[in-house]
């Protein structure tokens, strides 16, 4: 198993994940190298998005979750209680299965973030920001007449390249995409892929994706969970071409899934 | 067959009962507001709305009928009982529902439930012991005025408690339907948790929320024997708010003897019922309306 | 950020507090209830009947009270209950038109908000119009109409949620729409349709806006349902000013029984409706 000569943006140590004293995350050292694409792949119900959750500390808003271990980003351990959770969550952008537009207009939605972290930016900076960020996902054009409508009467696919633009407005680091295409028709999903794409040069992207095809399509790199263990982590292409554990040669040919 | 048939019949005839029954919900309605509006018809040919409403001079041997301080002293006793509790309501909703452990969540749930079903003359009884004394002995001295307790201020303190659990509850409902994805995505910028209060789940449960309100604002209006218990019982405009006064609904049951003495007098306590019914009635539709017109606009 | 987390801390103490203030004030009305009562429930207090110096001597008990409470609600509740199972199984879309089923939950909710004092005054112009007198069965009457939007509402709400799969096997088992009603869902909807009947029986027995002008005045236990009544809640209105402490302690002993009734309402409403959820399907 060889690291890719970048540098590693995220690194768990010895990461147990327990909800409602069922062991999730077992035992998970993995290491994301930076400005790839992670894939996160693995039989559903398996963590794989619990693991996604952890990175960004989204996991402790629900009761009865224990979280042990480490998670290393930038030489820190953002599992330390004494950090300030947003700081560490605005370097985590995240992406949702289901796109969810907060209750407010197109521009706002883009504008939220960047407002929250700077209240008194001013307002043709935020302007030109949302812009930016909305052309950087190819909205721009769709909407830049609608700009103050609800977002919520967007089409799914624009609802869910919205929801990007809105995570990559605060400049976040790491870009956590849980299955962002799952809900999207044939053509949405293809934007959304040809976006991470894009973006994998200045972002880090972890995806969690439980189609093969998806992986295999746009993965730098890949580790593999069943039931909540690591089987195996590596380049894509050492990965799909040579996997060396037998769970891995299983779902790979479609016995497990 | 004959078995069969005889189970079509029973069949017909209940449905044709549960029509029956059903439709006498309407008509049930219908026959007290018709029946409110007729035997209120007297009073109002006999005297115009304007100085129904607008005089302050209430006599009935001398056939003056001024509804305008009690009409004021229900306002003031609303509108107090509500500013009071709306914030603690959305507080504590808030509480509840965003920052509670699962166990205090649910250790707290039947306590709201219990307050929620204390009678209103248990409710009376408490505030005349506790609240009355209070505002007598140590709170009006406060502000320099001197009260006997039974004032438009205790009415509203004692009214604002009573309403408590219907908001909270309400509230805490309408949270918990903010999807949590829709939370996630807030924190997941960045928010602190509450940012994500403010800017998110109040906005997605604002119809809700003020729904909710606009129901406790006609539950307040309507509420009758705490408040007479406690409020004074005069019926001048008052000064002060510890100064007794009286609101509608109370009125209506000190005065209750008049519906057994002289027509016009009868018909001026009917009216006085039929407004207050026409009042809560509008709260309570207009509350509706703000449910379902809002809720289309922001649908997940 | 500095601000943000001062933000939230201030208004995270404000919450604690708002919620101090709630949870206080149901401990201040236990208490209160407590001390005054508690010292007023004797054995005389609760096995005789008022004297007739009610107002003015020592003597003599709520019995009259505790029964003629009883002697409202339970009837009262009963009704209420039949009319609103009824109406409740018929909102039900097996039935009837969404449009006409969501008119008539319209109507129910208003009623439901509707003042007790309303359904008081209303029974009592029609009492002096038939030329009745008050009564025990005038008490039911408007504590029946009082009831009846309470339990409705609650009932149909929860028969609402039994899932239509159920309903679905049934008929395809050849039941006739009634007698899936009141055989199946019935059994689905226990739990909530307990509920719904224990609140508003909870409802009916505290309520004294309704029923004060329409039960008279009586020291004794009602005779027939002609015969007028006292009861808690009324009891309570009428002595709770009195002058003579010995009066208010009545007054104090109602309050004590009626409040120990609505707990065990309460509490019991819980236990059934987790026992009784142990047999339905989610």
């Amino acid at each position: 198993m060889t690291t890719p000569s970048n540098n590693i943006q995220i690194e768990t140590r010895n990461l147990d994940v327990y909800y409602n004293k069922q062991y999730i995350l077992k035992n998970i050292n993995i290491k994301i190298p930076s400005k790839q694409i992670t894939a996160i792949i693995g039989p559903s119900g398996c963590g794989k998005t619990t693991l996604l959750k952890s990175f960004n500390r989204l996991l402790e808003i629900q009761d009865n979750v224990r979280i042990s271990g480490e998670i290393i980003v930038d030489g820190v351990n953002i599992l330390n209680p004494n950090l300030n959770t947003p700081d560490i969550r605005k370097k985590m952008g995240m992406l949702s299965q289901k796109p969810y537009p907060l209750p407010m207009s197109i521009f706002d939605n883009v504008a939220y973030g960047i407002r929250i972290h700077d209240k008194k930016k001013p307002k043709n900076e935020v302007a030109e920001k949302v812009q930016h960020y909305l052309e950087e996902v190819g909205l721009w054009n769709e909407i830049k007449d609608r700009l103050h409508d609800p977002a919520t009467q967007l089409s799914v696919g624009q609802q869910q390249r919205l929801c990007l633009a809105r995570a990559i407005a605060v400049e976040p680091e790491v870009l956590l995409c849980d299955e962002p295409t799952s809900a999207l028709d044939p053509i949405a999903a293809q934007q959304i892929e040809k976006l991470l794409l894009k973006l994998k040069r200045n972002y880090t992207v972890v995806l969690v994706t439980h189609t093969l095809r998806q992986a295999k399509r746009l993965a730098d790199y890949v580790v593999f969970l069943y039931f909540g263990m690591v089987i195996e982590q590596g380049p894509a292409y050492e990965f799909f071409n040579n996997p060396k554990n037998p769970e891995s040669i299983a779902y790979l040919n479609g016995e497990i899934s | 067959m004959d078995n069969k048939r005889l189970r079509l019949i029973r069949d017909y005839i209940t449905t044709k009962v549960m029509i029956a029954i059903t439709l006498s919900i309407f008509i049930l309605f219908c026959f007290i507001l018709l029946f409110l509006i007729w035997r209120s018809s007297l009073f109002l040919s006999e005297y115009s709305i304007v100085e129904i409403l607008l005089s302050s001079r209430w006599s009935p041997a001398r056939g003056e009928f001024g509804l305008y301080p009690i009409i004021i002293g229900t306002i003031l006793v609303t509108g107090i009982a509500l500013l009071i509790a709306v914030p603690i309501s959305l507080l504590s909703a808030i509480y509840i529902s965003e920052y509670a452990p699962a166990k205090l969540k649910h250790f707290v749930r039947p306590f709201i439930d219990l307050l929620a079903g204390v009678p209103s003359v248990v409710y009376g009884l408490c505030a005349f012991l506790f609240i009355v004394p209070l505002v007598k002995d140590h709170i009006a001295p406060l502000f320099g005025v001197q009260s006997t307790g039974l004032c438009i201020f205790t009415a509203s303190v004692t009214l604002s408690i009573m309403v408590l659990p219907i908001i909270i509850s309400l509230c805490v409902d309408s949270f918990a339907a903010v999807p949590l994805p829709l939370r996630e995505a807030s924190l997941s910028v960045g928010a602190t948790r509450w940012e994500t209060v403010k800017k998110v789940v109040f906005r997605a449960s604002a119809p809700s929320i003020i729904s909710a309100v606009i129901l406790g604002f006609g539950r307040a209006f309507g509420e009758t024997i705490a408040v007479n218990m406690v409020v004074g019982g005069v019926s001048r405009v008052p000064v002060s708010l510890f100064d007794p006064g009286q609101t509608l609904a109370s009125k209506i049951i000190s005065d209750y003897s008049e519906l057994s003495s002289i027509p016009i007098r009868e018909s001026a306590l009917l009216f006085m019922a039929l407004l207050l019914l026409v009042v809560v009635v509008a709260f309570n539709v207009i509350s509706k309306i703000i449910l379902s017109k809002t809720r289309r606009r922001w649908s997940y | 950020m500095n601000k943000r987390v001062i933000e939230e801390g201030v208004f995270e103490i404000l919450m604690i507090l708002s919620l101090v203030f709630v949870l206080g004030s149901l401990i201040i009305i236990i208490s209160l209830v407590l001390y005054h009562g508690a010292p007023a429930i004797t054995v005389e207090m609760l096995t005789q009947t008022s004297s007739s110096r009610l107002y003015t001597g020592r003597g003599g008990g709520i019995l009259n009270a505790i029964v003629g409470s009883i002697l409202l609600a339970i009837p009262a509740t009963l009704l209420a209950f039949m009319v609103g199972l009824t109406v409740a199984l018929f909102l039900q879309s097996d039935f009837t038109h969404p449009q006409l089923a969501n008119s008539v939950r319209f109507i129910l909710d208003i009623l439901w908000g509707t003042p007790s004092i309303i359904y008081g005054v209303f029974c009592m112009v029609i009492m002096f119009i038939l030329g009745s007198t008050t009564s025990l069965l005038w008490g039911i009457i408007a504590l029946t109409l009082l009831e009846i939007p309470i339990i409705t509402r609650y009932m149909d709400e929860t028969i609402s949620m039994v899932p239509h799969g159920l309903k679905e096997s049934a008929y395809s088992l050849g039941l006739t729409k009634v007698e899936t009603a009141f055989k199946i869902v019935r059994k689905q909807a226990l739990p909530g349709i307990i509920a719904g009947v224990l609140l508003g029986l909870g409802r009916g027995i505290g309520d004294a806006a309704s029923i004060v002008f329409l039960i008279g005045e009586s020291n004794s236990i009602p005779s027939s349902f002609d015969s007028p009544t006292s009861a808690l809640p009324t009891m309570i209105f009428n002595l709770y000013s009195q002058p003579d402490p010995y009066v208010r302690q009545k007054a104090y002993a109602a309050a004590f029984i009626l409040l120990i009734i609505v707990l065990i309402i309460s509490v019991a409403s819980r236990i059934l409706t987790k026992r009784l959820t142990k047999h339905i399907i989610k």
